[in-house]
């Protein structure tokens, strides 16, 4: 299911904050790797969330500490294709009991999504690249932990 | 720490498969030898939780990684099976921290290795090394593809 186009993985800096990044608020850039499985990470949504700032949604599942890890992202990514990125991240930190398929395919009612279509994208290659990306640019950034914030740009 | 350019002493040690492993069996292909403290801590299971995702990486790069920790190879079955990764683990675990000795990677009042990372040539000779400061601090992913990337 992963991609593999074979990427080199050498250290360099968080990439900047791009056209295709998931991004919500206003004021100075804040880049956060985090993985909707981890608990840590949930336990730090409400007040990452809360800064005033740009917050930047950067995917680190890792399935060895969160076996569902892969499965989420991908739903969020899913339901980012529908434009409700940060619902279902928010909605996912803040029930963290229910992440089954059953669980993912309520909250992407509840949210008005095309479930058809969340489906096929949740499990689509396009996804998986998307998500193993961002990942992979926090490898390089050498992060070895969620959640993991770097400062952006300081104003747009 | 072993110093980079000594040869690599040998051993052999059993897998969480109860199978003897030497390093000699890598001779002709580089191995990245990961110690670490102890299966089943959170920190060693973030590290070898990430560095399983790039694992394909890795080997793509002709490198065999190998975990090595002072746990019996019971617990690193166990281990494996809890992170659901495929990560060679080795027992450093009768004489204790004897392979992690030799290669001036073990804490003697901890009782258990450094955190840990030796690359190995396909002679059988130290490459690169790197000792994390303090048990609790992971060494990123990147810095193995560092390593890789200035050998070439």
């Amino acid at each position: 299911m992963r991609s593999r186009p074979t990427a080199e993985l050498t250290s360099a800096p968080v990439p900047p904050v791009g056209p295709q990044d998931h991004r919500r608020g206003e004021g100075p850039e804040l880049i956060v790797y985090a993985d909707l499985g981890c608990p840590h990470c949930a336990a730090a949504w409400e007040e990452i969330s809360g800064r005033r700032a740009r917050l930047v949604f950067r995917h680190f599942p890792v399935a060895g500490k969160h076996p569902r890890s892969p499965a989420l992202h991908a739903a969020a990514e899913a339901a980012g294709a529908q434009g409700r990125f940060f619902e279902i991240v928010d909605s996912l930190y803040a029930d963290r009991g229910r992440v089954d398929d059953p669980h993912l395919w309520e909250r992407a009612k509840r949210l008005g999504l095309d479930l058809d279509r969340f489906e096929a994208d949740r499990r689509s290659d396009a996804v998986a690249v998307r998500v193993r990306r961002d990942f992979e640019s926090g490898i390089r950034a050498g992060v070895t932990g969620t959640p993991a914030t770097f400062p952006g740009r300081a104003v747009d | 720490m072993i110093a980079a350019g000594t040869p690599a002493p040998d051993f052999t040690l059993r897998n969480q498969d109860g199978e003897k492993v030497s390093l000699s069996d890598f001779r002709g292909r580089k191995a990245m030898l990961v110690f670490y403290p102890l299966d089943f801590s959170p920190v060693c299971s973030d590290q070898l939780s990430i560095y399983q995702e790039v694992k394909p990486e890795i080997e793509a790069k002709g490198v065999e990684m190998i975990g090595i920790s002072v746990d019996h190879a019971f617990a690193h079955k166990a281990f494996q099976e809890k992170l659901g990764i495929d990560t060679t683990l080795l027992a450093d675990f009768e004489p204790k921290g004897e392979v992690a000795r030799a290669y001036g990677a073990y804490i003697e009042k901890a009782g258990h290795a450094s955190r840990s990372l030796v690359l190995i040539d396909e002679q059988g000779t130290v490459e690169w090394v790197h000792e994390s400061p303090t048990p609790l601090e992971i060494p990123g992913a990147n810095l193995i593809f560092d390593a890789l990337e200035a050998d070439r």
